[in-house]
């Protein structure tokens, strides 16, 4: 093990978050990063490597691969789990919440770890906040689409302007307390119908 | 007043009755309103149930005893009031490795003893012309999976550290490796041997129920201290899930059963599938044969849902057997201490009662008769094991 910079391997099929990752642990000073995207014999790759720090997704389902390095090997020196201080709780907590896991070798003090971890949970953080914003655009412009449909198939059955039938659904979502998306929706689904 | 409940679950067959009691509404009956929360590892549902983010959830019955006694992770005592699923899982291997324990085979096909000692004759022939040795995949090191492969193939003289390579491998991943031959084999819950089957990839060489007659699979796990606290949470939700169990073992629900089951968000497979599993009548081999076994996976009938502390010091005495940890009468204890019939018959106002119907505990087709008072004894009678040094 590298006294300066620990090797660090990511887990991860994602290459966006990887890649906020990365340069967020670059930045920290931790250069020895190596990022496994390939699930296939990941365990062999791993001890290739042979990491000081696995950062793994949560959502990963390889996570239980990594369980059989804390079995008794004959081949590899045997890694501990980070989370294996019980007095860690915080620490576990946040990590769990961000949706990352972290396993430490045999070796690296906590106190190393503790600075990769935190930088792990706010890029993990960072992403999901990304993610969210993303998601949340993509519906506003699918919402948009609907609603220029249902417009159009107002405009065209009510012989109405493309303003009467915009205030029309817009007086209606209020009255049912209803979001302008779902008359929308609803609009197409009755024409669906009725066609 | 309705009580919330996180419960984690694999999308697994032998889910069925906490997501039958979910949806079926009993829990709701129960007055409580659970949100079932579906996982990708083992680890992250022994994880979310250690720090609380889970209230309970479906767990592999070794993993509910690793977590109490600390191994492998961090130390959090549990406590399993309810079996979830008895058997259930099969060994499916490869077209190559059926057609070569076939070959070998002197005996019943059905026979453990016959195909392990088949296998061990396919590993010496392999070792002597120097080919690679065959990979058995299992779901987690804490498993009944890794446990019901290395008694069946340790019983026909495979040693399965040093023979043979025993890999961990998450289950959606299994098909794919079986058929392009990372895998020669492995052990699995259900739909997995089912789909390998109908894609033509494998042929299912036992159910587990071959190797032990009655183990017990998952639990529905709590944390101890959790169950201490909500005594009336915890016994609706063993009656929720022991109304399920009779729900699911009614032949005329089956149906709907797998229909449930089947949704995307719960196991999200074929309905047929599930359906066969349920039945426990499977196709075993690409060209169609089927076989069928009152066995196969036990839901709640003979007494299964009862957590038997036997059932858990069998389970401890497999991690000895396998160098997991090292025989201790307090950690045996502990270990027992996690099946607690004691919480189930008290939710079910039943007085204790073992089925009288039952089997021998474990039932295994090789070795003594189990006996958690004699572990040393027992374990001294099987030739391949780790031994402490």
């Amino acid at each position: 093990m590298s006294a300066e910079s620990p090797k660090i391997v990511i887990v991860d099929e994602s290459p966006i978050r990887v890649a906020i990752l990365e340069e967020g642990l670059r930045e920290a000073g931790f250069t020895d990063v190596v990022h496994l995207s390939e699930m296939r014999s990941l365990l062999a790759r791993i001890y290739a490597l042979d990491p000081d720090v696995i950062l793994i997704d949560l959502e990963n389902p390889s996570r239980d691969v990594l369980e059989q390095m804390f079995q008794v090997s004959r081949a590899v020196r045997r890694p501990i789990a980070m989370f294996v201080d019980q007095s860690d709780a915080a620490s576990i907590q946040a990590s769990v919440d961000a949706g990352v896991s972290a396993y430490i070798v045999d070796g690296l003090k906590k106190e190393r770890i503790k600075p990769i971890l935190d930088l792990c949970i706010s890029r993990f953080n960072a992403f999901a906040k990304l993610q969210d914003e993303l998601d949340r655009t993509k519906s506003a412009l699918e919402e948009r689409k609907v609603i220029d449909r249902a417009k159009g198939i107002l405009m065209k059955l009510k012989g109405l302007t493309e303003e009467e039938a915009y205030v029309l659904m817009r007086s209606t979502a209020m009255r049912e307390k209803k979001k302008m998306g779902e008359i929308a929706q609803s609009i197409l689904t009755a024409s669906e119908l009725l066609k | 007043m309705m009580t919330p409940l996180h419960i984690g679950f694999i999308p697994l067959v032998d889910a069925a009755a906490l997501i039958v009691a979910v949806d079926k509404g009993f829990t709701a009956a129960e007055g409580l309103d659970v949100n079932l929360v579906r996982e990708v590892s083992w680890s992250n549902v022994r994880d979310k149930l250690n720090i609380g983010l889970l209230d309970a959830a479906h767990l592999l019955a070794p993993v509910a005893i690793a977590s109490s006694l600390g191994l492998g992770h961090v130390k959090v005592p549990i406590a399993a009031p309810f079996t979830l699923g008895i058997n259930g899982n099969a060994i499916t291997v490869s077209r190559t490795l059926h057609a070569a324990i076939m070959g070998e085979i002197d005996g019943d096909r059905f026979d453990p003893m016959a195909t392990a000692q088949a296998l061990a004759r396919v590993v010496a022939k392999r070792a002597k012309s120097g080919a690679e040795p065959l990979t058995f995949a299992m779901t987690f090191p804490f498993s009944t999976h890794n446990y019901q492969l290395r008694f069946w193939m340790a019983a026909g003289g495979v040693d399965p550290d040093e023979d043979v390579r025993l890999v961990v491998l998450p289950p959606p991943y299994m098909v794919d490796s079986l058929a392009n031959g990372h895998v020669d084999a492995f052990c699995v819950g259900a739909p997995w041997n089912s789909i390998a089957v109908d894609k033509g990839f494998g042929h299912i060489l036992h159910f587990v129920s071959d190797i032990l007659a009655r183990a017990a699979e998952k639990v529905l796990a709590v944390r101890q201290n959790w169950a201490e606290k909500n005594p009336e949470i915890l016994a609706s939700l063993v009656r929720a899930a022991a109304r399920a169990a009779e729900y699911v073992e009614q032949p005329q629900n089956r149906a709907e059963v797998a229909r449930l089951l089947a949704q995307p968000e719960r196991v999200g497979v074929d309905v047929d599938i599930i359906r066969r599993t349920l039945d426990g009548r499977l196709k075993i081999s690409p060209d169609g044969t089927l076989r069928e076994s009152s066995r196969y996976l036990l839901v709640g009938r003979e007494n299964a849902a009862r957590p038997e502390p036997v059932q858990a010091a069998w389970l401890y005495a497999q991690m000895v057997r396998w160098g997991q940890t090292t025989l201790s009468p307090e950690a045996l204890k502990t270990a027992m201490a996690v099946f607690r019939a004691d919480l189930y018959d008290a939710a079910l106002r039943r007085g204790a009662q073992a089925s009288p119907a039952a089997p021998a505990p474990v039932g295994a087709f090789a070795g003594p008769d189990f006996d958690p008072a004699e572990v040393t004894g027992y374990l001294a009678s099987f030739e391949i094991g780790r031994r402490p040094a």
